[in-house]
């Protein structure tokens, strides 16, 4: 039995990101980035790290805050939120624990050219904002997002992590993203399973985030709509739509919660799958090394998250009508990131399918 | 202390759980060898886990209560016969009942030596709850009650009944969610007609009530006369929300689902609603947990015991229908081996219309929780 899904200081924390990014005019500066501006983007980025969130998975030793994945979870939720553009699971979750758990093997790899230190001096750059990572983890994460905004492009796959070299980048559904095959180069070390954990619960975090978002954005616009006379709210067939992306979103929520304590209890005990990342097979019901309670958790929460925000989508573009069908109109930030977002760190399926073989 | 709580109710319920299970409640055999069980539940302390010691209770808290309810669906145990009383009438006397009340009636409820049932609904009241037409007439020392009352759970076999009557019109009190009375009655009282009504399934789970100027005295009143509207909304959100239905119940029906998925094959066909009906027990779980962690803290239930009450009832009636799909043409079979699925099944059905129809919860989301206007 877990306690409440959110811890109070997770919600402070996720309260002095609102305001901060509520001020930020973060449609603008996505919109910006579309457009192959990044720098008001990048100093974004920075202002976020200034308020700790790029260090939450960053070890203490390594000069990151060595936050509970509670507080990672409650970050996420709020860049989903707000539609901000960037490789998020992977420069605030994945890519952090991948450096940070390069550990023994680490030693030999990361001499490939590039000196030792190097894995500590990424870690630093992600801390204070100056790198922004991405990487590729086929099978489950085949292209690297977003690689013209990284300093940093790793792969990890057979259990290394390498570092990768981008293919030319292609254009993403969502205008503010864009996705490259990796190349593999130098290994840097052991690749650790808690990666595809914390990146798939971060994605799971910022869609259920852009889920809540769309449903505000829809709420306010059927408040003052209005078609024969009424605000298209007040007809049963508008409430009862909305309804149901409330109630979804609702009791996606705790699982979120539950996760990031399944995964805090699993970086405690190392019990999740050996911790070194699996060969990836879906149809086993096997993705990353993870199993048990955390690998059930984070798929439970991945699939309710994407499947509610993705309700909260639909439903937002239709109770919009055709204004939502525009590019024009912010709300298409959030729905087209939705759908490039849904199945990356594992599909719906993949998820399902290991959550049943978690449970068995 | 939760942990050795969970251990005494589980090794309690592991050697008395009766096996093979106890015939339907919803026949008169079944009824009383549920209200023999509740007996035997009472006697072990457990039957009311979080009342008050004096009227049977051992003051368990809502935490603890869900974890006497995880442990109770995960033994198979019986189905509770003094539902509506436990989760509808004590919560109501708790807050609107007198000490005298709830002296009275609470430790016979505790061990089913009174049985309950609910009378909202009337033939042309249901939705629109407060269409209600049956009277309660002032007399001396008590009132009259007249009317029809009708889908009333447990009415066949109950011993009691509560529900609203007008005790002044519409055009006297102004609205006609006022004049509203709260009482209790009889079953067994002189003018009262009990016709039990056969549901889907054929068991006569609910009944109509006729009532012909019934006589109840002035004790059976819960809260001032006029008042009872008001009354029974405030303890609507129990019918909606926790307890009403656990999660325990889900969580164990859906470990069960995934044991039958993997005995029918894992037909990769099914897969996803198997794994979609373990992912909302759990969200229902956590939900409740943090619920009850509200209420400890001293927040309220209000309009958002609506989504509770959406949720579960959809869950519960895809995660059955989806056991019937794996069953096959083997899940029409009421005397199989497997029977227990079409049963829980028909139960389910009744999940989205009874204590407020899916329709009318959505309704009230959209109004109260989101903002929509009416």
């Amino acid at each position: 039995m877990t306690g409440s899904p959110m811890s109070s200081m997770s919600s402070e924390f996720a309260g002095v990101l609102h305001e901060m990014l509520d001020g930020a005019d973060v449609p603008a500066v996505a919109r910006r980035w579309a457009a192959g501006d990044l720098a008001p983007g990048l100093a974004l980025w920075r202002r976020l790290a200034g308020l700790g969130v790029t260090g939450l998975a960053v070890p203490e030793k390594q000069g990151g805050l060595g936050a509970s994945p509670l507080d990672l979870v409650a970050a996420c939720e709020e860049l989903g939120h707000h539609a901000v553009p960037g490789p998020v699971p992977e420069t605030l979750a994945a890519v952090p624990v991948l450096l940070a758990g390069l550990g023994s093997g680490a030693g030999a790899g990361a001499g490939a050219g590039s000196g030792p230190g190097l894995p500590e001096e990424w870690l630093s750059g992600l801390v204070s904002g100056e790198l922004i990572a991405t990487l590729a983890m086929p099978p489950w994460l085949p292209f690297a997002a977003d690689t013209e905004a990284a300093g940093l492009i790793l792969v990890a796959a057979d259990g290394v992590v390498r570092v990768g070299g981008a293919g030319t980048p292609r254009r993403s559904v969502d205008s503010t993203r864009s996705v490259a095959d990796v190349a593999d180069g130098a290994v840097l070390g052991t690749a650790s399973g808690l990666a595809v954990e914390f990146g798939a619960l971060a994605c799971a975090a910022q869609l259920l985030g852009a889920g809540r978002a769309l449903l505000g954005a829809s709420v306010r616009h059927v408040q003052v709509r209005t078609q024969f006379g009424r605000p298209v709210g007040a007809f049963q067939a508008v409430k009862h739509k909305l309804a149901d992306v409330a109630i979804a979103l609702e009791f996606a929520r705790p699982l979120l919660g539950a996760a990031a304590l399944s995964l805090d209890g699993a970086l405690g005990s190392g019990v999740l799958g050996g911790g070194v990342l699996g060969g990836g097979v879906l149809g086993g019901g096997v993705l990353g090394g993870g199993t048990g309670a955390a690998g059930r958790d984070v798929s439970a929460a991945k699939v309710a998250c994407g499947d509610a925000a993705y309700l909260a989508a639909r439903a937002a573009l239709q109770v919009h009508g055709a204004i939502g069908y525009t590019e024009e109109h912010d709300v298409s930030l959030w729905l087209t990131k939705i759908r490039a977002l849904l199945p990356t760190w594992g599909t719906q399926a993949e998820h399902r399918a290991r959550l049943l073989a978690c449970i068995s | 202390m939760t942990s050795a709580f969970r251990a005494e109710v589980r090794e309690w319920l592991g050697a008395h759980v009766p096996d093979p299970p106890l015939p339907s409640l919803d026949t008169a055999e079944g009824f009383e060898r549920h209200r023999a069980w509740e007996r035997e539940l009472a006697a072990a302390g457990l039957a009311v886990v979080s009342w008050p010691a004096r009227y049977g209770g051992r003051e368990a808290t809502l935490s603890e209560w869900l974890v006497f309810e995880e442990e109770y669906y995960a033994a198979g145990a019986p189905a509770r016969v003094g539902q509506n009383g436990l989760s509808l009438l004590a919560p109501t006397l708790f807050t609107h009942g007198s000490d005298e009340q709830r002296d009275r009636l609470l430790p016979p409820m505790a061990c089913a030596d009174e049985v309950w049932a609910q009378a909202w609904s009337e033939p042309d009241a249901g939705s629109d709850l407060a269409a209600l037409r049956s009277r309660a007439v002032a007399v001396s020392g008590g009132w009259l009650l007249s009317g029809t009352k009708t889908w009333s759970s447990r009415a066949a076999f109950a011993d009691r009944a509560f529900g609203l009557f007008r005790s002044s019109s519409s055009a006297e009190a102004g609205s006609r969610h006022r004049g509203l009375t709260y009482l209790m009655f009889d079953l067994r009282a002189p003018g009262v007609t009990v016709r039990p009504i056969r549901q889907l399934g054929g068991r006569t789970g609910f009944a109509e009530i006729f009532l012909d100027e019934v006589f109840v005295p002035d004790a059976d009143v819960i809260g001032a006369p006029g008042d009872g509207w008001r009354i029974a909304m405030s303890t609507a959100s129990h019918e909606r929300g926790l307890s009403l239905r656990s999660p325990g119940r889900f969580l164990a029906a859906a470990a069960r689902l995934a044991s039958l998925w993997r005995r029918e094959g894992c037909d990769p066909g099914v897969r996803d609603r198997v794994a979609d009906a373990w992912i909302g027990a759990r969200a229902y779980q956590l939900h409740t947990q943090a619920t009850a962690d509200r209420l400890a803290a001293g927040g309220s239930l209000g309009a958002e015991s609506s989504m509770g009450k959406v949720f579960w009832s959809e869950l519960d009636l895809a995660l059955h229908e989806t056991a019937l799909d794996l069953l096959g043409p083997s899940a029409e079979d009421r005397d199989g081996p497997d029977r227990r699925w079409l049963e829980d099944y028909l139960f389910a059905l009744a999940g989205p219309i009874y204590a407020g129809t899916n329709e009318i919860q959505r309704t009230l989301i959209a109004e109260r929780v989101l903002g929509l206007p009416r």
